[in-house]
Order: structure tokens, then sequence, then C-alpha cells
């Protein structure tokens, strides 16, 4: 015989993440949008509304784009409760997903059933907690050695921080290159061809961003159409 | 009140954010946790994802540090902590702040925190917010319905998906690493200091390609994959300051 009570209470518990969560994350979209408000209260000023339209250009359509695939793409694999709190801590690909994959075969629970929902939830809860608090206890050593303070004054330093960009890019470079070869090859080679052909070009690195990404989707799209991308 | 992006107002203000999202956190597992004993559910299993899950978080937590080190030279530390507690990721701020920062001539990491004014502060703080927020709000559109099966990716959407986020990361990279290049034409003139970056670039590639290899040859250094990145980051720094005393530094310019 079915056990309404406990039927009445799996639909009130998911029913109770959907409207918790929705309060949360519509908060929390309003906290985040406040703050740079709120800067610009306390500093008395204003973005410098050029480069705040530049920069949105060069950033937000291809940010925008990413966020709604990744909605759509991460939403069955991360459990209702998870879901909320991935797409507010971010690092989900690289952690909250494989965090909660990990505890789904750990615990032996189906990621479709309410325990495994359960089990995602919890695991990425506690994966969003402990990554809070040893990144702020890493910020408190940090501000109370002055450390950015020590990183900026000291002349050694200064090419290693002016070559942050190629140092960071290198890396990445090869991550996604190396799954992604054959959409990788026709925009790296335009963009040598541009900035090293172009003087002055890297003034522009901003808009070639978007540029960049475009020629690289439309290139996919062939690739793909063609049955290149297996 | 006067600037400074390491302002004791601006660590007080973002904490209170984040322990927003750590409230948030706190208050789904709480729920979750009360709903696996309703559930009877095993608490032993239970015990093991709560402490599996931490210990697994630890690494990855400690190389989102190193990105916050690299990030504060230019932004202190209060904005680059905020970003990289919620949703943002070392290399999405750093385009973010960088598109802002090239159109008046400056990068992230050229460009100290110091010398950073309060409307730079606030134009890259607000294409940073507004550029990635879409997530947080879309899941409260769509997640019931994505669960309950109404809205979903048909199969043979879901690969182009994939290859369109891919070849949307493979864009936004390959133009860095075409500006990268942006000084090299002037070795043709005999002037050294646009290999710089090149070589930094090429080293921080091999050390990543290492990383990548070692952890595939010897299956039990897995946490070395929560670090490559920031290895190879630290890797093509370092590398950067003999390379710049060698071959130069490039010209400031007015």
């Amino acid at each position: 015989m079915e056990d309404k009570r406990s039927y009445s209470k799996v639909m009130t518990y998911r029913d109770s993440v959907y409207f918790y969560g929705n309060i949360w994350n519509l908060s929390i979209t309003a906290i985040l949008l406040l703050a740079p408000v709120l800067c610009c209260f306390i500093y008395q000023v204003w973005p410098d509304w050029a480069l705040l339209g530049a920069g949105l250009i060069a950033t937000a359509p291809m940010y925008i784009a990413v966020g709604v695939v990744e909605v759509f793409t991460y939403i069955p694999m991360l459990g209702t409760g998870g879901t909320y709190l991935s797409f507010v801590t971010g690092n989900i690909s690289n952690l909250k997903l494989p965090c909660a994959l990990n505890a789904l075969e750990q615990s032996g629970y189906d990621a479709s059933s309410e325990e495994g929902d359960v089990v995602s939830t919890i695991s990425i809860a506690v994966s969003s907690i402990v990554t809070t608090i040893i990144v702020a206890l890493g910020v408190l050593l940090m501000s109370v050695t002055d450390l950015s303070t020590m990183l900026t004054n000291n002349p050694v330093l200064e090419p290693a921080f002016a070559q942050l960009i190629p140092a960071l890019f290198g890396g990445l470079g090869v991550v996604f290159v190396s799954k992604n070869w054959k959409i990788a090859i026709a925009p790296i080679v335009l963009m040598l061809i541009l900035f090293i052909a172009i003087p002055g070009l890297g003034d522009s690195v901003g808009i070639m961003v978007p540029v960049s990404a475009i020629f690289t989707i439309i290139s996919a799209r062939i690739l793909y159409k063609k049955g290149f991308l297996g | 009140m006067e600037f400074s992006a390491n302002s004791p107002v601006l660590f007080i203000i973002f904490g209170v954010i984040i322990l927003a999202v750590l409230g948030q956190s706190v208050f789904f597992l709480v729920r979750a946790l009360r709903r696996s004993k309703q559930l009877k559910m095993d608490q032993k299993k239970i015990r093991k994802t709560v402490i599996s899950s931490a210990i697994f978080t630890i690494a990855p937590a400690v190389s989102i540090l190193i990105g916050l080190v690299a990030l504060s030279y230019t932004l202190g530390l209060p904005l680059p902590w905020l970003r990289l507690s919620v949703i943002g990721s070392l290399s999405y701020e750093t385009i973010a702040a960088n598109n802002v920062l090239s159109s008046i001539r400056e990068s992230i990491g050229s460009l100290k925190f110091g010398d950073l004014t309060a409307q730079q502060f606030v134009t890259i703080f607000f294409v940073m917010t507004i550029s990635i927020m879409v997530g947080i709000w879309l899941v409260c559109i769509v997640c019931k319905k994505v669960q309950g099966g109404i809205l979903k990716m048909e199969n043979k959407d879901k690969k182009w998906s994939d290859t369109f986020v891919n070849a949307m990361f493979i864009g936004m990279i390959s133009a860095f690493l075409g500006f990268v290049f942006c000084d090299f034409r002037v070795i043709f003139e005999g002037k050294t200091y646009g290999l710089v970056p090149v070589l930094v670039m090429l080293s921080s590639a091999i050390t990543m390609a290492l990383c990548g290899l070692v952890v595939k040859k010897f299956k039990k250094i897995t946490w070395l994959a929560d670090y490559a990145l920031p290895i190879s980051m630290i890797v093509g720094m370092v590398v950067a300051v003999p390379l710049t005393m060698w071959l130069g530094a490039t010209p400031v310019t007015a």
C-alpha cells in the first residue's frame, strides 16, 4: 500500500527546493547587481560608459551564450538543489559536477532518483562551503601579510606579472587545443596573422575576442556539417 | 571616500555577499540532510558523501587561491575574492577585466592595483558582474521545466551545443594567443622584447603538456590535474623574469 505521507513529502521536498532555490538565486542576483552600484555611491563615481560599453560588447555576448548552453547541459546532471547552488558558486565542470558524480558513484544511488538528488545536493553544498572557507582563509592570510602590496612593490616580480596573460593562456591553450585541434587551427592561424601583421592591434584585443569567437563558431559549424568533427 | 582596491570597506561589502552565498549552501545542505533521514537513507553513506566531497574540493580550492593572487596584482584582493567565490573563474575574470583595460592600453598584470582608479575599478566590476550572471537567474526559469522533461536538448543538438561551447572558448583563447604575438614584428627591426611573451607562453604550454602526460602515465597522481593550470601559469611567470632581463621589457607607451 502506497505511503501517502512519504509520497506527499517527495512532492513537497522537490517543490520546496524549486521554491527556495528561486528565492535564493534571485536574491543573490539582485545583491550581485547592487554591489557595483553601491561601490559607485560610496566612491562617488560612475563607470566610464564608453569603457563599460566596449567591455560588455567584447565580453557579455559570449559569456551569455555559454551560460545558456551550460544551464541546459548541466541541469540534468546536477540534481535540483545542486543546480541552484552550482550556478551561484561556479566551477561547475571542473569541480561541482565531478564532485556530484563521484558522490553518486560512491553512494550507489541512481542519479534520477530522489535519493540521488539528495546525494548530489549534499556533495555540491559541502563542496561550495569548503571552497568558500578555504578561499576566505587564504584571503585573510594574504590581507594580514599585505601580500598584494609586497607583490606590487617588488621590482623583481614586475616582469612576472606583466606576462600574466601569456602565462595563463599558454596553459589554457594546450587544454582546449589538444581536445579540439580541428576547431582550433583556423582561428589560431587567423589571429596570429592579424596580430603580427597589424601594428597596434594589441590595444583592440577586447574587440578581437568576439570577432575570433564568431569566426571560430562559423568555421566549427562548417566542419561539423561536413562531418569532420566525428 | 578615498579609493583603494584593497579598502576594508570593499572587504566588508564583498564579505557580506560571500556570507549570503555560504548561507545558501548551508540552507540546502541542512534540508538535504534532513530529507535523507526522512527517506531513511543509509546515514553512513551520507557521512561518507560529506567527507569525500570535502576532501575532493581541497585541491581545486587551493588552486583558486593561486589565481586570486595573480588577479590581485591589478585588482586588489576583495574583487577577485568575490569573483572567484561566486560564479566565475580565473580565465573568465581575466578576460572580462582585460577587455576593459585593453581599451586604455593596459592589461591584467601591467597595471598595479595601487594605480587603479575608482572609475576603472567600478567599470571592470560592472563588466565582470553583468557578463557572467545569466546562469544564476536562468535556472530559476527553466530548472523545473528541464527536469520535468518539458524542455530538453535533443541528442543531435547536444553534440552541436558541446561543439558550440568549445568553439566559443577556443575563439576567446585564440584571440589572446594572437595577442601574445602583437609585438613579434619588432624582431624584424632588430629588437628582441617581442619574443618575451611568446617564449613565456611556450614555457607555460610545455609545462601544461608535461603535467598532462604525467597525469596520463601515472594514474595515481590525479591531484596534479587540479594544479596543472596554476603550475603552468606560475612557471610561465617565473620564466618571464630572466627572459625580460635577457631580451628586454616592452617599452611603456604614453
